[in-house]
């Protein structure tokens, strides 16, 4: 019941976010989300994307350190206190988010949050055990 | 001694290298084995050109007898031990006897004299005192001179400026980019250097250029001037400038200076550009046969204008290897390697970026690589990692540098051997 995301390493150097892009759209890899984390001298990019497989092969082959990571993408209620709830069910639990970013589904209906977590099947089990909603590789490719 | 009849001084330095060399091959096997395989008897060194015939010690040579095995003396007689790095995991050992301890501050002391040092001065030592020649060289220096020292060691720099001003230091002993720092902070914190008592710094044990010098004079308000040393063959004291500022005085009666081509380690004519190579034939316990220094300068035969008749050299303008010195310490671009194999698990490709920033220190910086094995979607961890390099590398080599964490192939590869090392320092002369 996870995801995987695309995480790329990022020097910050003018023009290196959209050569990432640039090889993505290549490779005919449509973007569902993203987040982007930056010290001073680097960046690590996280995409969800609707093809994992192509997204790294085409990313790698045009030499950036790419790697690929277990998340898990949660539907949400897209109102106040949706996002604090599924965020309860983790961390009652004694769990470590290390880090999160979310976004809104396409119907507008729902939101999607995606985590990264230490114990991927413990936060499953929470996540389930507390009725939410978490949307497979497929699902989350098909957004 | 600096002022010797050149006549008498080459019947002394003839007479010094036999007794080496037959002292050498009695009791460094070492040597014994070296001069056997040169074929050559301690009894066919007559003058002090007959030089030439003997072997040349390098550094590897120390390393292979790591840690005591080049000493000449029993280890009762070893009163001093120093140590700097070497191109892998081991370092440099070097050992004193009492007599060489008094042969050292001998030689620091002509050197702090030729700039003017005496009895009633303050003489303000911001090097290193530790396993680092440098501090313990200049005070004893100093304290044979009888001037007074203050041992300040490095670092500090606001308690180094007032210490400056309260105890009127007259002679200032460091880096020259600590002397730069020393400036910088001073001015900043309002001091005024030229009412304050300075008269000379001697600068060393990092290569420096004349435009520095000029940036040091105007700075501090006093006399800069460079000395040269290393610790396989003393430490300070093998080379100094004199108030004419142009080149090197070598205490030659003692630390015999050649030039040779690095390449076919035959000797160049005098002026020419090459290797330095020093015989240190005094010394009790390391003498060193021709030790080549890997520092690249030329001999400067006429006599200079102070008077002194031992020769000089310019002031050293690179290396033969891909040794860099930074802020006094001696890094080779393989000990960084090894300290990331380590730590990566693989050897990483990455490239060294040496600097002197705008307030004067050199700053290195590893630019490292991010590989696939390596990386992490979680920047916590990515952090971790540059902290384990920087903090591998200060253990080992007692230097805080900076690591930066580079996408792969932005360091340029060449076809043959790698660029490891960027020198971004002005060291024009």
């Amino acid at each position: 019941m996870t995801a995987v995301q695309i995480s790329v390493f990022l020097e910050n150097k003018s023009g290196r976010l959209a050569e990432v892009l640039r090889a993505a759209a290549q490779a005919g890899v449509n973007i569902r989300a993203l987040s982007l984390a930056e010290t001073i001298d680097y960046g690590v990019l996280r995409l969800i994307v609707d093809k994992p497989g192509e997204a790294r092969r085409s990313l790698s082959d045009a030499g950036f350190t790419v790697s690929e990571t277990e998340v898990i993408a949660v539907e949400m209620p897209d109102r106040p206190g949706g996002l604090a709830g599924i965020v309860d069910l983790v961390t009652k639990r004694g769990l470590n988010i290390e880090y999160l970013y979310a976004f809104v589904g396409r119907r507008g209906e729902n939101a999607i949050v995606v985590f990264r977590v230490d114990d991927v099947s413990a936060a499953v089990a929470a996540l389930q055990q507390g009725g939410a909603r978490i949307l497979s590789a497929s699902e989350l490719a098909a957004i | 001694m600096e002022f010797m009849d050149r006549g008498r001084l080459r019947a002394l330095q003839a007479e010094r290298l036999r007794e080496c060399v037959k002292r050498v091959y009695e009791k460094v096997p070492h040597y014994r084995r070296k001069l056997d395989a040169a074929g050559v008897r301690p009894g066919d060194i007559r003058g002090i050109e007959d030089i030439t015939l003997l072997p040349f010690t390098s550094k590897e040579d120390l390393r292979e007898n790591y840690p005591f095995g080049m000493f000449a003396v029993p280890m009762e007689e070893v009163v001093r031990i120093h140590a700097s790095s070497g191109t892998t995991g081991k370092s440099t050992v070097v050992g004193y006897t009492r007599a060489d301890v008094a042969l050292w501050a001998e030689v620091m002391a002509r050197t702090l004299g030729a700039g003017g040092t005496q009895a009633g001065d303050v003489v303000q030592n911001s090097y290193g005192y530790g396993l680092f020649t440098g501090g313990l060289g200049a005070h004893y220096g100093a304290e044979l001179i009888g001037a007074s020292v203050i041992p300040t060691s490095g670092g500090q720099t606001k308690r180094q400026l007032q210490i400056m001003q309260d105890f009127g230091s007259t002679v200032l002993c460091c880096t020259p980019s600590y002397a730069l720092v020393i400036g910088e902070e001073g001015k900043e914190m309002g001091v005024n250097f030229a009412d304050l008592p300075l008269r000379v710094g001697f600068f060393g044990a990092e290569p420096w250029s004349q435009s520095m010098r000029q940036e040091i004079e105007a700075a501090l308000h006093c006399h800069a001037l460079d000395i040269y040393g290393l610790s396989e063959i003393i430490g300070p004291g093998v080379g100094f400038e004199c108030l004419e500022k142009s080149g090197l005085h070598i205490n030659e009666d003692h630390f015999y200076p050649e030039v040779i081509d690095p390449t076919s380690s035959e000797p160049v004519p005098d002026g020419e550009l090459g290797e330095v190579v020093f015989t240190a034939f005094t010394k009790e316990a390391l003498p060193l046969l021709r030790y080549r220094t890997r520092d690249i300068s030329r001999i400067i035969a006429e006599q200079c204008p102070c008077g002194r008749t031992v020769r000089r050299i310019q002031r050293v303008t690179g290396r033969t290897d891909d040794m860099l010195i930074i802020r006094g310490v001696n890094v080779f671009p393989s000990q960084i390697e090894e300290i990331l194999m380590r730590v990566e698990g693989t050897t990483p490709n990455y490239l060294l970026v040496v600097d002197r920033k705008p307030r004067g220190l050199d700053e290195l910086e590893v630019e490292v690589e991010v590989s696939e094995q390596v990386f992490s979607d979680e920047m916590s961890k990515l952090e971790a990692l540059s902290e384990q390099i920087r903090s591998e590398i200060d253990n080992m080599l007692g230097l805080r540098v900076a690591v930066r964490l580079v996408e792969p192939k932005s360091i340029e590869r060449s076809a043959g051997k790698a660029k490891r090392v960027i020198d971004r320092r002005d060291l024009g002369r």
